[in-house]
């Protein structure tokens, strides 16, 4: 039966991720904002804590937005699945909810562990599965058009060398180990691009520096340089045969599940903001009786209902892209849909709470102004707001890269 | 009865022996594998459904008693879900071939002429549009509440053409007001006639003219009169079919009571119609009413008037809000259907249009506020349908659908240029239909 409510059986789940949103995020959420860079030791616990129990596949995690069928088809009609993707969503919305930043900070939950999820080999899984991973994608050359990458790798023997320059890569100092993207041909474009697993420690792989930024500053923004970093053969994600829309599109494919996780995040922040102007406001001038028509009461009363219109759609398109994700149908262009919605209403959204609230919005009493600090990286990173209009032009127009740029 | 596994009569409720009954012989055949067999189900199907209908009108005119019939509603699934049930997917892919082959091509005559063709309401009710809300026990095709399966026959209509859905499903909203609050009395007078061999034109009458309407702050009242019976007065506007209803629901604020329905029929003295032409759903044939000092029995009261009734006006606005968010969602995605193919094809500068990012970006636009108002509309109907208070899922939907409803109308015709402000094509008749949205309140009930 179509029903679009938060499932029973996550609830539990639900009310977990909002207890640590409220009680280990919120209060250390001005202390880490404040001091860019430092370390925020209060996580290891919590850390441990989320990490055992989705060890224990009680939790929802960047490695559980996998899209492999475990079950065997046998022709039954398939049930409908709420899975890991949905679980982690979800999830995502009340850490967020909590604070971003410390959010992108969590120990083991890095953009490089989806990966692995996605394109690992078991192997691979099993060596590198309990460490943190970072991903290194953009270059100061190459951000949205990410098959125009420099960095190089080319085998020598039995190890891989890698040379080239990495930025904006986040958790790039915190985490154990790092996915980076290099060419093995730049001369072929996307068809030549692949993804290496380098450990921290590994000679030739340098962080260079930390971005400071204008928000999620609790979350390390590093330089990385590789310099004839060598690594072994094996840490090659996925095939070294330069493959016409394979890997490239395997990695790709691992954005398709990362998307309503970055959606998730804006739609938790945007949350937040509201939640709070809300009870800002009402303490100024409480709402009228009327729920049923809020365009008819005052003008903050319409914007507000207005705003909660737009965040529900946000989520539930976010909710959607995961729960097709659950049932194996395929989401490239609902994924988009759900980021590209949920990144510019949580901008809007933010920012014009903090106008409402005036100077209680704006002062860094509350927590106003570090989400709408916070909320701009959301509708850039893991894909710009253009690139996402793009995927879905393209889908929904029936159009080739090459025709609609 | 066929005996080959895999469909049985007596195993089909009645949606499917409606789905059944109307979809025509071969392609149903062909989807379900079925041949020769198929014929002999669809008799049966017939002979079922005729025999219900005859078994609630016999039931009608004997002594009502007992209590109403009411949809049950449905138990809280399990698990987040998208999926539409087989059944439901029969009734909108009905609706569908109905929209593209039906309405849209009496769409821009029905809007020209400001009123919907005879024979297109015929089809619509040979369709059983009215049968599919009314309960089994009642002679029609209805079994559990599904607020869900009325947002996706209204999509389907309204992206066929909104005015003339409008037209169709406005009876329809007097039946499903009638079934989930009429006693059992008002249930056995009023019902028949809908499940009739003809359509019975009626209307659910909310809105009134004044700007900044606010359907809890009703200026249309009824009072007691000396014989017992109310007094009505008050002026509803934007009234589909209001020229040809033969029985309309006028809601009125009763002090003391608050706002209840109250049967009225166009003969009743006191009531005077006029047409009130208007910029879209032209097709519904809309119209003013005003009532001065109309007299109606307690009986016409819809549920009565005792502290037991079932009647719940919040629910009535906000299951009239879902259905004109389905409507909005089914004309945006009329113009979403139109602009994509028109504008790959239309050259400018070289190319087709839809290679330049403004145009292509604003399209993108359009599906995602279309699937955002989409989700929106089905999350109010599911919570509905699981016995929920939707006031402010309803609220919510009505706003966003107004909101960037209004929008796509309006980028619809940007997207065609000059051509899209001419009547050749039916954009210009979307951006008029879709201003509705956020206007009208009653009318239609999901």
């Amino acid at each position: 039966m179509i029903h679009l409510d938060v499932p029973k059986k996550l609830k539990p789940l639900l009310e977990q991720a909002h207890a640590v949103g409220r009680f280990a995020l919120r209060p250390i959420s001005r202390k880490y904002d404040l001091a860019e860079h430092t370390y925020p030791k209060e996580l290891d616990m919590l850390a441990a804590m989320i990490n055992g129990a989705n060890d224990a596949g009680a939790g929802a995690s960047a490695s559980q937005l996998s899209r492999e069928d475990k079950a065997p088809d046998n022709g039954e009609p398939k049930k409908n699945k709420n899975g890991g993707n949905l679980a982690t969503v979800l999830g995502m919305m009340e850490l967020c909810w909590g604070d971003v930043g410390l959010a992108l900070t969590i120990p083991r939950q890095g953009l490089g562990n989806a990966a692995l999820s996605a394109v690992g080999t078991p192997e691979q899984k099993e060596e590198f599965g309990k460490r943190w991973i970072s991903m290194a994608i953009s270059e100061p050359g190459a951000g949205s058009d990410s098959a125009a990458i420099r960095t190089h790798a080319r085998l020598d023997g039995d190890e891989w060398v890698i040379n080239g320059e990495k930025i904006f890569v986040t958790a790039g100092e915190r985490s154990e180990a790092v996915v980076v993207w290099a060419t093995l041909d730049p001369s072929l474009g996307r068809a030549a691009i692949k993804s290496f697993l380098v450990p921290k420690g590994t000679p030739g792989m340098r962080v260079v520096r930390l971005d400071h930024k204008l928000g999620i500053r609790a979350s390390d923004t590093a330089t990385i340089a590789f310099e004839d970093c060598r690594v072994p053969k094996g840490n090659i994600l996925g095939s070294a045969e330069i493959d016409t829309g394979k890997s490239f599109a395997g990695v790709m494919k691992t954005f398709d599940n990362t998307r309503p996780v970055v959606a998730a995040m804006a739609c938790g922040v945007a949350r937040a903001a509201l939640e709070r102007a809300r009870e800002i406001l009402a303490r100024a001038r409480p709402a009228s009786a009327d729920g049923r028509s809020p365009w008819l009461g005052s003008h903050v009363e319409t914007e507000l209902a207005r705003m909660e219109a737009e965040l529900d759609v946000a989520r539930l398109l976010t909710l959607k892209a995961a729960w097709m994700a659950d049932n194996r149908i395929p989401n490239s262009l609902e994924a988009s849909m759900a980021k590209a919605k949920a990144g510019r209403t949580v901008t809007e959204l933010t920012l014009r709470c903090v106008e409402l609230c005036g100077a209680a919005g704006y002062d860094e009493t509350e927590l106003l102004e570090k989400w709408a600090r916070d909320a701009k990286i959301l509708d850039i990173f893991e894909g710009t707001q253009q690139i996402q209009m793009l995927v879905v032009a393209r889908r929904v127009l029936g159009k080739t890269s090459a025709e609609l740029r | 009865m066929d005996r080959r596994p895999g469909l049985r009569i007596d195993r089909l409720t009645g949606a499917s022996l409606w789905a059944l009954t109307r979809l025509g012989g071969s392609a149903l055949a062909a989807r379900l594998g079925l041949g020769r067999p198929l014929e002999k189900v669809v008799y049966e199907g017939v002979r079922v459904g005729a025999h219900a209908i005859r078994a609630g009108r016999e039931a009608a005119n004997g002594a009502p008693s007992g209590d109403a019939r009411r949809l049950s509603s449905a138990k809280t699934p399990a698990l987040f879900d998208l999926a539409p049930t087989e059944e439901q997917a029969l009734v909108v892919d009905a609706m569908r071939r109905f929209a593209d082959e039906v309405l849209r091509p009496a769409a821009r005559a029905a809007d020209d002429q400001a009123s919907p063709p005879e024979a297109v309401l015929a089809q619509g009710h040979a369709l059983g549009l009215a049968a599919l809300a009314v309960p089994e026990a009642l002679g029609g095709a209805a079994g559990e509440r599904s607020s869900v399966t009325n947002v996706l026959i209204a999509e389907e209509l309204a992206r066929g053409d909104m005015g003339l859905a409008t037209a169709l499903l406005a009876p329809v909203a007097v039946v499903s007001a009638i079934v989930a609050w009429g006693t059992a009395h008002q249930q056995a007078r009023l019902l028949p006639a809908f499940v009739g061999d003809a359509l019975y034109p009626a209307a659910l009458a909310l809105l009134e003219p004044q700007p900044l309407f606010d359907p809890l702050r009703l200026r249309a009242g009824a009072a007691r009169s000396a014989d017992g019976g109310w007094a009505l007065w008050g002026e509803k506007a934007l009234v589909p079919l209001a020229s040809m209803a033969r029985t309309f629901l006028v809601a009125a604020d009763v002090r003391g009571l608050g706002a209840r329905l109250f049967v009225v029929d166009r003969d009743a003295p006191g009531l005077s119609i006029q047409p009130e032409p208007s910029m879209g759903l032209r097709g519904a044939a809309l119209g003013r009413l005003s009532l001065k000092d109309v007299r109606v029995s307690d009986d016409d009261v819809l549920g009565g008037t005792g502290t037991q009734t079932d009647f719940d006006f919040g629910q009535l606005v906000d299951r009239c809000r879902i259905a004109w968010g389905a409507m909005a969602v089914g004309a945006a995605k009329a113009v979403l259907d139109y602009v994509i193919p028109y504008c790959n094809e239309r050259v400018a500068f070289g190319e087709p249009i839809s290679n330049k990012q403004s145009v292509a970006f604003l399209i993108a636009d359009i599906a995602i506020e279309l699937e955002g108002m989409r989700l929106l509309v089905l999350r109010a109907a599911s919570r509905s349908d699981l016995g929920h208070d939707v006031g402010r899922e309803a609220a919510i939907a009505r706003l966003q659908c107004a909101n960037k409803g209004m929008k796509i109308g309006s980028d619809g015709v940007q997207l065609l240029g000059g051509h899209g402000f001419v009547k050749e094509h039916p954009v210009e008749r979307w951006y008029r239909d879709l201003r509705a949205i956020g206007v009208v309140e009653g009318a239609l009930m999901a």
